[in-house]
C-alpha cells in the first residue's frame, strides 16, 4: 500500500472507461423506470378496479413477476424474446440488447411500482372515494382526479425504494448483454486482480454517489408532498 | 404470556441456528489445519475439464491434478476439491483457501505478480465452436457479420472486442452454457459461434446433449500457457513440475486428454503439445 498502488490504481482510468460504464446503467434506469412507472400505475388501476376480472390479472402479474428472479427474465428476455423468437428492438446489435434489459428490468419493476402505488392508495381514506362516488363521478373519473394524485403523494417514499432498487438492478442487465458497470467490473478484475480491493471499491462507491440523492431527494420531496389531513 | 413464550422460541431458534453456523464453520477449517488432505481449487462448471457431476468430479483438469497430487504423496480420497471461479483464484490463493489450482488457469506476468505458477501442462488458444454443418466460419478473419457469443469480462471477450469486432458482433453472457445453448437452439442468425480457449469448447461439444451439433473450427487465434496455479513463492513448484514431466512422459497426460475432450472429434494443437513446463525460479 504505497505510491506505487496508487499509481497502479490511477492507470485503471487510462484503461477503462468506468463513468462511460455508470452511464449506461443511468440510462437503464432513467428508460426502466419510466416504463416501469406507466405501467405499474396501469397496474395498480386494475387492482383497484371494480371489475374482477381486471383484479385478477393485476394480481397475477404481480405475483407472477415479482415472485421470479430478475436474472431469469433478463435472460429471458435474451435467449427466449430474441435468440429463439428473433424479436429485436434496433437493427445496431448491443442496443438490441440494452433495449432487451430496459424490457425486462420495467416489467419485473413495474409490479414493485404497482404495490408501492397500492399502498399510496390506502393512505386515502375511504370518504374519498365516497365523495367522489356522489358528486357523480365514474370509476375512471374517481381514480384520475381524486384517488391516484393523493395516491402518488403517500407513495413517494416507497416508490423512491423502488427506483433505488432499480438503480442496482441495472447491473443484472450484464446478464442480457449490456456493457455496463457490473460487466466492466468483471472485466477489470480478470485483467487487474493486483487491484481487486480498490476495483471493487471503486464500485461501491459509483453506487453509492447515484443512489444517496436519490434517498436524499425521496425523503425530502414525501415530507414536501405529504397530505395533511 | 404468549409474547413470553413466543420471544422464548425466538431466542432459542437463533441459539440453535448459531450454534450450526459454528458446528459449519469449524468442519469447514479441519481438514485445512491437519495438513493429511491436499486442497485443489478446480472448475465446477466446465464440462471436459473441471465438472462436478454429483459427488464425482470428472475432466482433463481433475485428472492431472489428481496425478500431481498423487506424486506429491496423497492418494485420490486425500484431494479435496474445491471450486474456484475465474475470477476468484487469486484471492483463494493468496488467503490459503486453497493449496493449489488447476483451473484453466493462464499464466500471465499481472497474474504472476500474485501467485506462482508451475506448467504449463497444456498449452490451449482462442478458438470458435461453430454449428456442425456451418462451412463459412473457418478462423478468426471469416467472421464479418456473424454474431459470437463469450463470457462477460472474459479474456476471450475482449480479445474479440479489441482485435476482431470491426464487422463481428459479440453477445456476452454469464457461462459458456448459455453461449452454447443460443448457439444450438436459436433460430439461423442468432449466435453463429462461440468463442473461448480451444479445449474447453471441445469439453462443451464432448457434451452427450451438444453431440453431433457443433464443432470446433480448429483454427487457434492466441495461445493460453494453462500453468497449476500456487501460493506466492511456493516451494511445490520443481515438484509439481516433475510431476507434469513424468505424466507427459509415461502417456498418462494424453491418456486423460483423450478420455475427457476428444470425443468431438477435438485434436489440441501439436505443436505446442505437449508442453515442456517452465523452469522453476
Amino acid at each position: 500500500m504505497d505510491g506505487d498502488y496508487l499509481e497502479r490504481y490511477r492507470s485503471l482510468f487510462d484503461q477503462f472507461d468506468v463513468v462511460a460504464a455508470f452511464w449506461v446503467n443511468i440510462q437503464l434506469t432513467l428508460a426502466a423506470g419510466l416504463i416501469a412507472l406507466v405501467l405499474g400505475t396501469a397496474l395498480a388501476v386494475m387492482r383497484i378496479s371494480p371489475a374482477p376480472s381486471l383484479r385478477w390479472a393485476g394480481s397475477t402479474y404481480v405475483t407472477l413477476v415479482r415472485n421470479t428472479p430478475l436474472t431469469v427474465i433478463i435472460v429471458f428476455c435474451v435467449l427466449g424474446l430474441w435468440g429463439q423468437l428473433g424479436i429485436t428492438f434496433s437493427d445496431d446489435f448491443n442496443r438490441n440488447f440494452f433495449w432487451l434489459a430496459v424490457l425486462g428490468l420495467a416489467v419485473y419493476h413495474a409490479a414493485f411500482v404497482c404495490e408501492a402505488l397500492r399502498s399510496g392508495v390506502n393512505t386515502v381514506p375511504v370518504g374519498q372515494a365516497e365523495a367522489a362516488r356522489a358528486i357523480g363521478l365514474g370509476f375512471v373519473a374517481s381514480a384520475r382526479l381524486v384517488i391516484l394524485p393523493q395516491a402518488f403523494r403517500g407513495a413517494v417514499a416507497p416508490l423512491g425504494n423502488v427506483l433505488i432498487a432499480l438503480v442496482k438492478n441495472s447491473t443484472v442487465a450484464a446478464a442480457g448483454s449490456v456493457a455496463e458497470a457490473s460487466g466492466l467490473m468483471a472485466e477489470m478484475i480478470e485483467f487487474r486482480p493486483d487491484v481487486i480491493l480498490a476495483i471493487f471499491f471503486t464500485f461501491a462507491f459509483g453506487f453509492v454517489l447515484l443512489v444517496v440523492p436519490i434517498g436524499l431527494a425521496t425523503t425530502s420531496l414525501s415530507r414536501r408532498w405529504t397530505v395533511a389531513r | 404470556m404468549r409474547n413470553r413464550l413466543l420471544s422464548r422460541s425466538i431466542t432459542g431458534g437463533v441459539a440453535v441456528a448459531m450454534l450450526l453456523a459454528l458446528a459449519a464453520c469449524s468442519s469447514d477449517d479441519d481438514p485445512g489445519n491437519s495438513g493429511d488432505t491436499v486442497r485443489i481449487g478446480i472448475k465446477f462448471d466446465q464440462p471436459g475439464l473441471g465438472y462436478k457431476d454429483g459427488d464425482t468430479y470428472t475432466g482433463f483438469d481433475v485428472d492431472v491434478a489428481t496425478y500431481v497430487a498423487g506424486k506429491l504423496g496423497y492418494s485420490p480420497d486425500q484431494i479435496e476439491f474445491v471450486e474456484s471461479p475465474s475470477k476468484q483464484r487469486e484471492t483463494m490463493l493468496q488467503n490459503d483457501q486453497v493449496d493449489m489450482i488447476f483451473a484453466t488457469y493462464s499464466i500471465t506476468d499481472e497474474r504472476k505478480e500474485l501467485v506462482s505458477f508451475a506448467g504449463p501442462y497444456f498449452v490451449a488458444g482462442q478458438d470458435l465452436l461453430v454449428a456442425a454443418d456451418d462451412d463459412s466460419i473457418t478462423g478468426p478473419d471469416t467472421l464479418d457479420g456473424k454474431n459470437l457469443c463469450s463470457v462477460t469480462g472474459s479474456t476471450s471477450a475482449s480479445r474479440i472486442k479489441e482485435e476482431y469486432s470491426t464487422g463481428t458482433n459479440l453477445l456476452e453472457q454469464p457461462g459458456y452454457s448459455e453461449c452454447v445453448t443460443a448457439l444450438t437452439s436459436s433460430t439461423a442468425g442468432t449466435v453463429d459461434a462461440v468463442t473461448t480457449d480451444d479445449i474447453i469448447l471441445a469439453g462443451l461439444a464432448a457434451l452427450p446433449a451438444n453431440k453431433g451439433k457443433v464443432k470446433v473450427v480448429g483454427n487457434v487465434f492466441s495461445q493460453e500457457n494453462y500453468g497449476v496455479g500456487l501460493p506466492k513463492g511456493s516451494d511445490q513448484c520443481q515438484a509439481v513440475t516433475d510431476a507434469i514431466n513424468e505424466m507427459i512422459a509415461d502417456g498418462s497426460w494424453q491418456k486423460a486428454l483423450d478420455d475427457n475432450v476428444s470425443a468431438s472429434g477435438y485434436v489440441p494443437n501439436a505443436e505446442l503439445n505437449p508442453p515442456t513446463p517452465a523452469a522453476c525460479g
